[in-house]
């Protein structure tokens, strides 16, 4: 561990987890490495429920296909719904920097409100909070949920089995790409918008069709897939075979992390979920995803291919084999 | 991928291998192709490609990677210059994580200085007209392919009448190291694989002397899957042959005269020097620096600073793994001490790096 706090301690990958596991949970809760999910599950007089906290620091503010105020509604709804929750309910914490166009937090706030809206979640507490002109940079947003099930199935991290197949509901890197692109003015000659989407809905359906043949659900953000297939084959003490070929990206987003030397893997998402599903029902699977609106792009990118200490390696197009490892520091700093 | 999908082709592949492999069939022993460029070495781990060929076929990485070559005493410089008062360092990403003697720009940017990463040095000129009040300094660090970019970034700042715009220069040209590795007994290389995007500037006739004078094949490669496949091949039939010449796989985009207006660009702004390769030593007239004529956006004369005494980490094995005379998991610090997220050596910060490569990627 460094001695000061590096950039790369919020990446995602490597350098953030060394944190959370040499620091910060030993310090605060202790919960152990395989339980440790997108939310927490509390038990509350015979109730299951759904808990969970995200901060969002994105730059810039406003990019293509959205804003800090939607992805943060989406993205604490979307970690509900990798425990398998329904959301119900968000808190909204505010902090401000002195100076931000009032116009701005309008239009911001604005898109909070249709994002709840559209996921069906009350905002029901919040806080504000203002600092002097450069202690943040311009808005930061917390946003913590609560979801309740309404089934008795349990999605974990830690449930992916050999067998298993690797779904995904569409394209990778949109969102890490559009957020670089726009916020180093890259004049990339390419459409590229964000994911950001609310999938609690492709999540009730998925577990409606697949039930407990549905192991564990995962939305790959920081990091990308590559570092949230990683958490899932530790968790889960697996090896997991990604087949090249298979990998949904799209040609705009390709051609940008090839010009830029970066590996779509490792790219950011804000609208997608990985479902490890057992082998028997992927299909029933697959189909129910492309049926939905945020799934019509859903494909099988890979497998669980055998029990062990949790290794992820790639099929390459050409039939060669890599291995592919966390993030180590940061590909693409501030991306949620 | 459609983009890249023709150079992707399971089937081609499968064919070309066949061709290798039949192309040594007869070939008593084993030969070794370097690569000099960091996409190189990545591609081959990225696609898993040294599993494919046959057992006679050894692939080693050369010193392809700018930021691996880079002394540490270069860091040092720039890690005191972004500690100077009034100055704002720019640079693209690499940089950032290596490690100096004692720190490393990562570190001084957390503890306050001004460090940015661009994505062009045109930006960084961008940013000296922005910032009049600070010195704006960029970090030139890489061979034929990106210091064309650094001249057009002086000559821009010229012609923007900027007096607050300054390249701290460690620019390098490959063909000096590739002459002294082919000279050296210890290693041994059959054939070079040569770099792709450095060709296109210099141009394929850059390496005659390496083919003619040290009788080494030569073959400018892609930096596709089926361009390796390919370069590969052309290499082993000219070793299986006795041959030594220079050829080009990558004909769709590199000349044989390379590209003369990025040429002349180089020339304008810089000239030869003798400069240090990590792990090398100093290879004469292999570096470049910026002419007296320009000497007014030159950190290193316009900004001057007191550099720590430089020390190399204990142990670190760069210099060898950039010679391509051991692998980076012969060194004692791989996956131990050295690690990407706490790298020890240069060659496991670089996103090009072998020792990055093998840890992301190797199985």
């Amino acid at each position: 561990m460094t001695d000061i706090i590096l950039l790369g301690h919020g990446s995602g990958g490597k350098l953030s987890h060394q944190l959370l596991d040499e620091l910060i949970i030993p310090t605060l809760s202790g919960v152990a490495q395989r339980d440790q999910n997108d939310a927490a599950v509390l038990n509350h007089g015979g109730q299951r429920l759904a808990f969970t906290t995200d901060s969002y620091v994105v730059d810039p503010i406003f990019f293509p296909g959205g804003n800090i105020g939607d992805l943060a509604i989406n993205g604490t709804v979307n970690d509900l719904a990798m425990a398998g929750a329904r959301p119900v309910a968000v808190s909204v914490g505010l902090i401000l920097e002195e100076g931000l166009p009032l116009e701005d937090l309008r239009r911001i706030l604005a898109s909070m409100k249709q994002a709840a809206q559209s996921a069906g979640v009350a905002i029901v507490t919040g806080d504000t909070k203002v600092v002097p002109r450069g202690k943040a940079d311009k808005i930061f947003i917390n946003t913590s949920g609560i979801g309740v099930f309404d089934h008795d199935y349990e999605v974990r991290g830690s449930g992916a089995r050999v067998g298993d197949k690797i779904l995904i509901n569409g394209s990778i890197g949109d969102h890490g790409m559009a957020i670089l692109a726009s916020r180093e003015g890259l004049d990339l000659e390419a459409d590229i918008r964000t994911d950001s989407a609310a999938l609690h809905e492709l999540v009730a359906e998925i577990i409606a069709a697949g039930g407990e043949a549905v192991h564990a659900l995962r939305d790959p953000t920081r990091g990308g897939v590559a570092t949230t297939l990683k958490e899932i084959a530790l968790q889960s003490q697996v090896d997991i075979t990604l087949e090249e070929a298979a990998q949904p990206v799209r040609q705009e987003v390709a051609g940008a992390c090839a010009i830029l030397g970066l590996d779509p893997l490792f790219v950011a998402n804000e609208g997608k979920l990985l479902a490890v599903v057992a082998p028997e029902a992927a299909e029933s699977v697959l189909a129910v995803m492309r049926r939905h609106p945020h799934g019509a792009e859903a494909t099988i990118i890979g497998e669980v291919t055998g029990a062990s200490d949790g290794k992820v390696f790639m099929r390459t197009a050409i039939g060669g084999l890599r291995a592919i490892e966390m993030l180590a520091g940061e590909q693409l700093p501030r991306i949620c | 991928m459609k983009y890249s999908s023709e150079f992707r082709d399971p089937a081609v592949a499968k064919k070309l291998i066949e061709q290798i492999g039949e192309a040594v069939a007869g070939f008593d022993g084993q030969m070794t192709l370097m690569e000099v460029c960091g996409t190189h070495t990545m591609a081959i781990y990225q696609h898993g490609i040294r599993a494919l060929l046959p057992k006679s076929i050894r692939l080693i990485s050369g010193p392809g990677c700018p930021v691996c070559v880079t002394p540490v005493s270069y860091v040092d410089h720039a890690v005191a210059l972004a500690r100077r008062p009034g100055t704002l360092i720019t640079t693209f990403g690499d940089m950032v994580r290596v490690p100096g003697s004692s720190s490393s720009l990562q570190r001084e940017k957390a503890r306050g200085a001004d460090v940015r990463i661009v994505y062009s040095p045109l930006d960084a000129v961008a940013l000296a007209e922005k910032t009049p009040e600070k010195q704006i300094v960029f970090l030139g660090v890489g061979f034929e392919t990106t210091t064309p970019t650094v001249a057009g970034a002086i000559l821009e700042a010229r012609r923007r009448g900027l007096s607050n715009f300054f390249a701290l220069c460690a620019n390098k040209t490959i063909p000096g190291p590739m002459a002294a590795l082919a000279g050296d007994p210890e290693l041994k290389v059959d054939g070079y694989i040569c770099p792709a995007h450095v060709s296109a500037i210099i141009g394929a006739e850059a390496y005659r002397p390496l083919a003619e004078q040290l009788k080494v094949p030569c073959v400018v490669t892609g930096f596709e899957p089926l361009d390796m496949l390919q370069g590969v091949l052309m290499l082993a039939r000219q070793i299986v042959a006795g041959e030594a010449r220079v050829e080009t796989q990558y004909s769709r985009i590199v000349k044989p005269g390379g590209n003369p207006k990025a040429r002349a660009i180089l020339e304008e702004v810089f000239e030869p020097c003798d400069t240090a390769w990590r792990g090398i030593g100093v290879i004469p007239q292999s570096g470049l620096k910026i002419r007296e004529s320009y000497a007014a956006f030159d950190a290193e004369r316009q900004l001057p600073v007191a550099v720590e005494e430089p020390r190399e980490a204990k142990g670190c094995m760069c210099g060898e793994i950039l010679k391509g005379k051991v692998t980076p998991t012969e060194c004692p610090l791989f996956r131990q001490a050295c690690t990407p997220e706490n790298p020890i050596g240069a060659c496991m910060v670089s996103s090009e790096g072998t020792c990055a490569a093998e840890y992301k990627y190797g199985t």
